[in-house]
């Protein structure tokens, strides 16, 4: 797992990259945090389109995000998920908390 | 039901194998030939029941974790995944969406994802004991 971050005006857009479980989950958050805690950013994007995997801790990963976006002020969109990171995603009922996009099917 | 193909692993109860896990069993099942979604299913479930064991059964200590995949006639998968770990006092409310003891970044779904991917699932638990979770799904691949 990998993560690009890209800084824009008021926005920061991270790249996910590669398999979110519980091992990987927790080396990813620490970045971002670091990012959004430093830039305090109006939007903060979370894109999936090169992950190959997700289990539930993608949707820890996306909730405790949410929360931290929430205490600054900030909103959260989750883009590009593939149909199974979706469908995980859907249990947890994500698209209450932001923007929730499935990858375009080409 | 006849089983027709087996396989059994052990794994050290950390986090790094989680990937490994499921990826194994995915590979043993995908002589069924299933689909892209059913191999994407059982690789979440395993994850989320490999997961627990080295989140909760063993609290992140040294321990090992039993795997067994076997097929059976029909094209019908069953893994058992166990642990000596801990154990669960209570199965029917650790199995509550929602419902964790880990903290913070848990979202408490594993048994929700298990259960909405697999058309089978089984928990038993005893406290001290360990826990053996059993989840079973049939193969209908691409026919």
């Amino acid at each position: 797992m990998a993560a690009k971050i890209v800084y824009k005006q008021r926005e920061i857009c991270v790249y996910l990259d590669g398999e979110i479980d519980h091992h990987s989950a927790s080396l990813i958050r620490v970045s971002i945090d670091e990012a959004v805690s430093r830039k305090r950013p109006q939007l903060l994007v979370l894109d999936f389109d090169r992950v190959t995997f997700m289990d539930s801790s993608g949707i820890g990963l996306v909730m405790g995000r949410y929360k931290l976006m929430k205490t600054i002020g900030g909103k959260i969109r989750v883009q590009n998920l593939s149909p199974g990171a979706y469908k995980v995603m859907c249990l947890a009922g994500i698209e209450r908390l932001g923007e929730v996009k499935q990858k375009e099917v080409v | 039901m006849k089983c027709v193909n087996e396989l059994k692993m052990t794994l050290d109860s950390k986090s790094v194998n989680e990937g490994f896990a499921r990826v194994a069993v995915s590979a043993f099942v995908a002589s069924l030939d299933p689909n892209i979604e059913e191999l994407t299913d059982i690789k979440t479930a395993v994850s989320e029941a490999v997961t627990n064991c080295v989140v909760h059964g063993y609290a992140e200590k040294e321990g090992k974790i039993y795997i067994t995949v076997s097929i059976f006639e029909k094209d019908i998968v069953r893994i058992k995944i166990r642990d000596r770990g801990v154990g669960i006092e209570n199965v029917e409310k650790a199995m509550e969406p929602l419902f964790t003891t880990a903290g913070g970044e848990r979202a408490g779904l594993g048994f929700a994802v298990m259960e909405s991917f697999m058309d089978k699932v089984r928990v038993k638990s005893a406290p001290d004991k360990g826990t053996t979770v059993v989840l079973e799904k049939r193969i209908r691949g691409k026919k």
